[in-house]
């Protein structure tokens, strides 16, 4: 071993971001607070994963920055990252013992000290905590000389048990609906995580897998073409069989969820064709989110008593109101570009709904106290009809919908309109010099964005039974937006993924009580540095040549150059 | 010979400032003439005149005869003007196919109802698009490129797609603004090459800007010099190279001396 190899700072550095980082989680509050939630039963709690995880990640960070492959290096590195991680908490918790932190941090409690010294006497608990940092400095240093196969199946199984472990509750819920089928799984949960037995079962399995998936050969032999459309109807059919027993795998309270995530879907699909495709910034969409509810509650309410349609009667002139306010908001707006139409759309979105709420439109839209008693879809012929009223029937209305919309929004984005749109959205100057007219381009743009949203509201209305001008926030039209974003501008299964991403998941962590939206904020923001195109970013069509006339990727391909 | 298009004393002013004054010029039918000029002389105004993306305050253009000033853009490609930018202005998140694709735009029908419900007729005319922008890509040595989005494709591959997206409108006049701007000799030697092609075998004609003299001298049938909005020359190359008002007043001394070179190559 060659000082020369190793780098003092690189380690101290580490080290000590890994134990500030230790400690800053510690003094908001979720170590004590999750001190008593266990990943594996009695082995490990989510508190001492939070204070463990800095000091590995970091440490882990110092490894991979150091080029020498010296195993000697690699584990002074880690070591020493790790203990002196392990240092600085054992500094906090010495000053702790000195100065009355809890006056400026409340949650710098004698109980974070007792659990950060394994509830030990300080000194003894203290000089646990520093050999289990340095431990753990040791082994990751360890992992990192092992073959990248190796690697990967120690890496997915330890985060798939981590990640089990903190849903242990979620999962259980899902279960109850299962009946003897849960029987299979109990023995894997403990009272609080995933019980030992359990823990490592799925650590094996799942390591075992990806160790076996790393070892098969990377190109897949190609399938005959009939072949191919065999596969792909089995597994259009697979797909099609869950989402229909979806609601019962999952439970009524996992439906609920599903059902906002699915309007969601709906409105981000209309939004993605007027910012994704068309490239026009609209900050107001929730507008036609309303007119499409409003027009249905205005219809149907019998508390309003105007006309008393069923849902199905009113679910078009809904449409026909929404499309046609698509088109009204777009006419002004023709001639304007990024930041100005945004801030004329977010007016637009806020006009509409003050008018819900105003005073003046009381009689007609209800004012604060919105329109109750919103009829429900009835699907069905003569006697045989049903009501669709909870969560797990509104869920096949809302799939229907956004079936039919994917379907509509993948048509138009391959359509000679779609290409309009995005010649448009790329450089506007040029696409009119081509001959597009852009008036009814973007016209045509707002007026499908309108409809998609509108068939969103309608639903919601039929779903919650009543509407309030509160539901239309400016910070719907926001969600849309992020979600569009997340999932990848211009994308249509990216609306999809991004749904799931930004609605789905704060459900998800629930479990996180109090500090679900940090985590789901951090969550974010790793996002968008990591990955700035999108969890699923848009991809092309290919149109000059078919799949198997692609040319190798050996192929040498230049990489842009110039302007 | 008839002229395809007829600039009639055009003025364009910006506030006080005199972009183009009277200007005055013709390009015969199957021609590949040229406008030259120092910066600001003018010519990319004239380009934006013709092509309607100015109006300009007086005179009149006129294309095949049909007086085409203040039209829109659209109205105006429509005609069968197409053009290409100085700095290339492809769809740069499209691929180099949908970019054809686009500049066939005005001879396509489909809309709403075809792009959902694709009835036979819309799948006939995608067919036929795609058929002719693969040839098209083809024409202009892109082939295998045509998956790749625009911004992707090298620089000089940017050029001739941008080309080629013009041509897919079936210009009768295609204006190119600096088709050979930062290319290095032997690019610019093949797109001349590839310029006068465009002319030969598609019949276009051609009406060039461009700042590279060896390029301007070799391929122009006439030259228009521009300088400060105003025509101050114009003839054949022969005659922009003699005329000393040109080459004192306007080229410089440098200037000059690369035309020396140009007469002695060629």
């Amino acid at each position: 071993m060659s000082t020369k190899d190793f780098d003092w700072k690189l380690v101290l550095r580490s080290g000590l971001l890994g134990g500030a980082i230790a400690i800053l989680l510690s003094l908001i509050g979720i170590v004590t607070g999750f001190n008593e939630t266990y990943i594996i039963y009695k082995v490990i709690t989510f508190g001492e994963l939070l204070v463990l995880g800095p000091i590995l990640a970091f440490s882990f960070a110092a490894l991979r920055r150091t080029s020498s492959s010296d195993s000697g290096v690699r584990f002074t590195t880690g070591a020493l990252a790790g203990l002196t991680s392990g240092l600085v908490l054992l500094a906090f918790v010495g000053i702790g013992q000195v100065i009355n932190l809890r006056a400026v941090f409340v949650n710098a409690s004698p109980d974070l000290y007792a659990m950060l010294s394994y509830n030990q006497s300080l000194p003894i608990g203290m000089l646990l905590r520093l050999l289990v940092s340095g431990l753990v400095g040791l082994i990751v240093a360890g992992f990192t000389l092992l073959p990248t196969r190796l690697k990967q199946a120690l890496g997915q199984g330890l985060i798939y048990v981590i990640l089990i472990g903190l849903m242990g509750r979620l999962i259980g819920t899902v279960m109850t609906n299962w009946g003897f089928v849960s029987l299979l799984f109990e023995w894997m949960f403990a009272s609080s995580g995933m019980s030992f037995l359990g823990a490592i079962v799925l650590f094996l399995l799942v390591g075992g897998l990806a160790y076996w998936r790393a070892g098969r050969p990377k190109v897949k032999p190609r399938l005959e073409p009939k072949k191919q459309q065999t596969v792909r109807w089995a597994t259009l059919a697979g797909v099609g069989l869950v989402l229909i027993f979806l609601p019962n795998i999952l439970g009524l309270w996992f439906s609920e969820i599903l059902d906002n995530v699915g309007l969601f879907i709906l409105m981000g699909l209309g939004l993605n064709i007027v910012v994704g495709f068309a490239g026009l910034l609209d900050l107001g969409y929730v507008a036609f989110y309303a007119i499409g509810a409003y027009t249905i509650g205005v219809l149907t309410s019998p508390e309003l008593g105007f006309f008393n349609l069923t849902f199905w009667q009113a679910f078009p002139f809904a449409l026909i109101v929404a499309l046609i306010a698509g088109v009204l908001l777009g006419l002004p707006i023709l001639k304007m570009r990024g930041d100005y139409l945004a801030i004329v759309t977010l007016g637009f979105g806020e006009i509409i709904r003050l008018l819900a709420l105003s005073d003046w439109l009381k009689p007609w839209l209800g004012g604060t106290q919105g329109i109750q008693r919103i009829e429900r879809p009835v699907i069905g012929l003569g006697n045989f009809t049903i009501e669709l009223i909870s969560q797990q029937q509104l869920y096949y209305l809302i799939l229907a919908g956004i079936i039919l919309v994917a379907f509509i929004a993948f048509r138009l984005r391959d359509s000679r309109l779609g290409r309009t749109w995005m010649a448009l959205r790329e450089d506007e100057d040029v696409a009119v010099a081509m001959g597009i007219n852009h008036v009814a381009t973007k016209l045509t743009a707002f007026a499908m964005g309108a409809l998609f949203s509108g068939i969103g509201g309608t639903i919601f209305a039929a779903k919650i039974g009543s509407i309030y001008p509160s539901s239309f926030q400016f910070l719907v039209s926001i969600n849309i937006l992020s979600l569009i974003i997340v999932g990848g501008i211009g994308s249509i299964p990216g609306v999809f993924v991004g749904a799931l991403a930004l609605m789905g998941l704060p459900e998800l962590l629930r479990e996180f009580a109090e500090y679900r939206y940090l985590f789901y904020g951090a969550a974010l923001v790793a996002m968008m540095l990591y990955k700035p195109e999108g969890l699923w970013p848009e991809a092309r069509l290919k149109l000059e040549l078919h799949e198997d006339e692609i040319p190798p990727p050996g192929d040498p391909v230049p990489s842009t150059e110039g302007s | 010979m008839e002229n395809v298009l007829v600039s009639n004393k055009v003025t364009k002013r910006f506030g006080g400032l005199e972009a183009l004054g009277r200007v005055e010029i013709e390009v015969r039918k199957g021609a590949i003439q040229s406008i030259i000029g120092p910066n600001g002389a003018g010519k990319t105004t004239f380009f934006n005149c013709v092509t309607g993306f100015y109006t300009p305050e007086e005179g009149e253009i006129l294309l095949n005869g049909r007086n085409i000033t203040g039209l829109s853009p659209d109205r105006v490609t429509r005609l069968g003007v197409a053009r290409t930018y100085q700095n290339i202005r492809l769809f740069k998140n499209m691929t180099a196919v949908e970019n054809i694709l686009v500049g066939m735009h005005p001879h396509l029908k489909s809309w709403l109802f075809g792009a959902i419900f694709r009835d036979p007729r819309t799948m006939r005319e995608e067919q036929t698009a795609l058929a002719e922008a693969r040839r098209m890509l083809e024409f202009v040595g892109l082939k295998g490129r045509g998956d790749m989005l625009a911004t992707n494709l090298p620089y000089g591959e940017q050029r001739r797609l941008e080309i080629a997206r013009a041509l897919a409108s079936r210009p009768h006049l295609l204006l190119l603004d600096e088709p050979t701007a930062g290319m290095n000799p032997s690019e610019t030697q093949e797109m001349v090459h590839f310029i006068r092609r465009l002319r030969d075998e598609l019949g276009i004609t051609i009406l060039i800007i461009e700042h590279q003299m060896r390029v301007v001298m070799s391929i122009s049938e006439k030259i228009t010099v521009l300088d400060f909005g105003q025509k101050i020359s114009e003839g054949t190359p022969a005659e922009i190279q003699k005329d000393e008002r040109v080459i004192e007043a306007y080229l410089g001394r440098g200037a000059a001396s690369g035309l020396g070179e140009a007469r002695a190559q060629g």
